[in-house]
């Protein structure tokens, strides 16, 4: 797990479901060949409507240089987010679109167990709602340790949940290797 | 000992542990992993990559893998997903498997593991599908996960989980016959919202509940989800049980559980059912609800009816009693969610025809069963919103871009509500068409 993870936000609002962050027509790749893991980065979020893509303002797209990887690295979003189907795209689609953390105010529980138990990203829970106070192209640096993410565009931080329980299996990089590590399977 | 719930009893005895408490973290053994088309392929890449190529599943009787997903369409990469499972199958020689274009073809995985005995009381059921909470309707813990658990399971048998705290809801009194189990769930829904139950179990009881058949309990359990319940449960009885006994081939034996008087529930709501009203979800959220008269005469381009929750012989009847020497109005499609439900609809005869003949000859289509348009699919899939319309459904999600488009206005609704909106073209309470 990396320390500190840098870059611009992307903010979402709430609700923001597996249809959204992949829709399901895409869902035909196969995440387990890397050419088509890379299709996913280019049809993340696909499904959210503009008005509702990259807030306050809304209609910013999240692909702009390159048609697979986002210049964005971390996401902020509001309650339930990756609420609806058990789809692992969804955290794989964010992951292989280049997003490091997502910062929301509480997960949809699969999604949740998803990033965490795939290794695809660290699904931070915020102490206030941020997406109403992030604005999407803000610079951002997250101190993962501390759980402390700085706004460098507006000079504020805010605190963010402790990872608890989940932090030693996204220490180790996923559910096998911590379950290698606490001797659930064989080395 | 301290009482517990059902959920709380199940989780107990496969983690080997006298008691789980709500928020304890346990690694349980698994009785069933279900899989399919969408999330097999990626589930059997993980497999393979962390337990290596020629790695065994870690018990081929207790691996169901159900194609129900992108099934009837020309797409090649959804029919290579297919492939795969056949692969796989034929590599583990697993011995319940059913196949696309055979007689063993089901359609829909979650009304298909019932109809095949693969849901006991007691047990622990894991699917890479997140509608696998159905099943908890057969008094068993039922949820679903994604590849990585799914692949992890294949190898260890085994999960960590973490125990849930229960709600329990209660619906008293008796349903009145134009209200179905989704009207139930869907007030429900409203009332908690759409991440009401995140992290929770949510328990039923009551004596309308019980008073539901086994479809319609499947109803409620099902959209679970869509308060963000991590299982939906109801304690076996003898309609329970005379359905699985049934269906248990091969005789595989289970323990049915209830949760102990005095357990603790984390919440708790009483519904009278007399007092509720025909409701919808309107778009884009399941818990966006509105009775009917609310919503009334809402212009509507489709009507569809299908799916994991709406589309066994039940929602069928129910459907087929209201256009019986009706015609529809807007496009209608209908989509039995199984073969077995299929064959129902040429079986079952309501005022001298079929349940198909009802259907077609007020003008709906009929489609083979399979998810089909409830999560859009390929653009090809039959009844996919590939166009900004509005359309009532009985299926589970009304989020954007869920049926197709993703400007594309979804209203989910009971097959009864549905079935009369079509025959008007506009949101209609079903009373008007039963009387």
């Amino acid at each position: 797990m990396q320390k500190t993870i840098t870059g611009k936000a992307y903010v979402l609002g709430d609700n923001i479901d597996t249809d959204q962050i992949i829709p399901a027509q895409y869902l035909t790749f196969n995440p387990s060949i890397p050419e088509e893991y890379k299709q996913f980065g280019k049809y993340a979020l696909s499904s959210v409507p503009p008005s509702q893509a990259g807030l306050p303002k809304g209609h910013v797209p999240f692909h702009t240089d390159d048609e697979f990887v986002s210049p964005y690295k971390i996401i902020i979003g509001g309650k339930n987010f990756g609420c609806g189907s058990s789809r692992e795209h969804a955290p794989i689609a964010l992951d292989a679109a280049g997003i490091e953390a997502v910062v929301a105010e509480f997960y949809a529980r699969i999604f949740y167990r998803n990033s965490v138990n795939g290794g695809y990203l660290i699904p931070f829970e915020c102490v206030e709602r941020l997406c109403d106070r992030v604005c999407t192209g803000d610079e951002l640096r997250l101190d993962v340790a501390e759980g402390v993410l700085h706004n460098l565009t507006t000079g504020e931080q805010y605190a963010l949940k402790p990872l608890g329980e989940v932090a030693p299996i996204l220490e180790a990089g996923g559910v096998f290797p911590y379950a290698r590590k606490v001797g659930m399977l064989k080395a | 000992m301290t009482p517990m719930t059902l959920t709380e009893k199940i989780l107990a005895r496969h983690a080997g542990r006298d008691a789980v408490q709500p928020g304890d973290n346990i690694w349980v053994d698994v009785d069933v992993l279900m899989t399919h088309d969408v999330c097999g392929p990626g589930t059997i890449g993980i497999f393979k990559q962390h337990f290596g190529k020629d790695a065994k599943v870690w018990d081929r009787k207790k691996v169901v893998i159900i194609p129900d997903h992108y099934i009837f369409t020309a797409d090649k990469m959804a029919n290579r997903n297919v492939d795969v499972l056949r692969e796989f199958v034929r590599e583990q020689n697993l011995p319940y498997y059913y196949d696309v274009g055979t007689d063993k073809y089901k359609g829909v995985c979650h009304i298909a593991l019932p109809e095949e005995g693969h849901t006991r009381p007691g047990e622990v059921l894991f699917g890479t599908d997140s509608h696998t909470c159905t099943a908890g309707a057969f008094g068993e813990f039922a949820t679903g996960i994604g590849n990585t658990d799914a692949g992890f399971i294949l190898g260890a048998g085994k999960l960590w989980v973490k125990a849930p705290p229960t709600m329990r809801f209660v619906f008293e009194g008796q349903l009145p016959p134009y209200l179905m189990a989704k009207d139930l769930i869907l007030a429900v829904i409203g009332d908690i919202g759409c991440d009401g139950a995140t992290y929770r179990a949510m328990e039923f009881d009551g004596e309308a509940l019980y008073a539901l058949n086994i479809e319609e309990r499947m109803t409620l359990c099902n959209m679970v989800i869509e308060a963000g319940g991590k299982n939906g449960v109801i304690a076996p009885d003898k309609v329970t049980l005379d359905y699985v006994n049934a269906r248990n081939k091969h005789n595989i034996p289970f323990t049915p559980v209830a949760s102990d008087a005095g357990a603790k529930f984390i919440f708790e709501k009483v519904y009278d059912v007399s007092k509720l009203q025909p409701v919808v979800a309107k778009p884009h959220s399941p818990d966006n609800r509105a009775a009917v008269g609310e919503v009334r005469g809402t212009k509507l381009d489709r009507a569809y009816i299908g799916s994991c929750t709406g589309g066994k012989l039940t929602d069928f009847r129910a459907a087929a009693g209201i256009l019986s020497g009706k015609s529809v109005k807007i496009d209608t499609f209908i989509v039995p969610a199984t073969s077995e439900v299929a064959a129902g609809l040429k079986a079952e005869k309501i005022n001298g025809q079929t349940l198909e003949e009802v259907f077609l000859s007020a003008g709906a289509k009929v489609g083979p069963p399979s998810c089909a348009a409830c999560l859009g699919g390929p653009s090809d899939t039959f009844g996919r919103l590939n166009q900004p319309m509005s359309c009532i459904s009985t299926t589970n999600r009304n989020f954007p871009g869920r049926m197709g488009h993703k400007e594309a206005r979804v209203y989910l609704a009971s097959p009864l509500t549905v079935a009369a909106s079509a025959i008007t073209g506009v949101i209609t309470d079903p009373r008007e068409y039963l009387e």
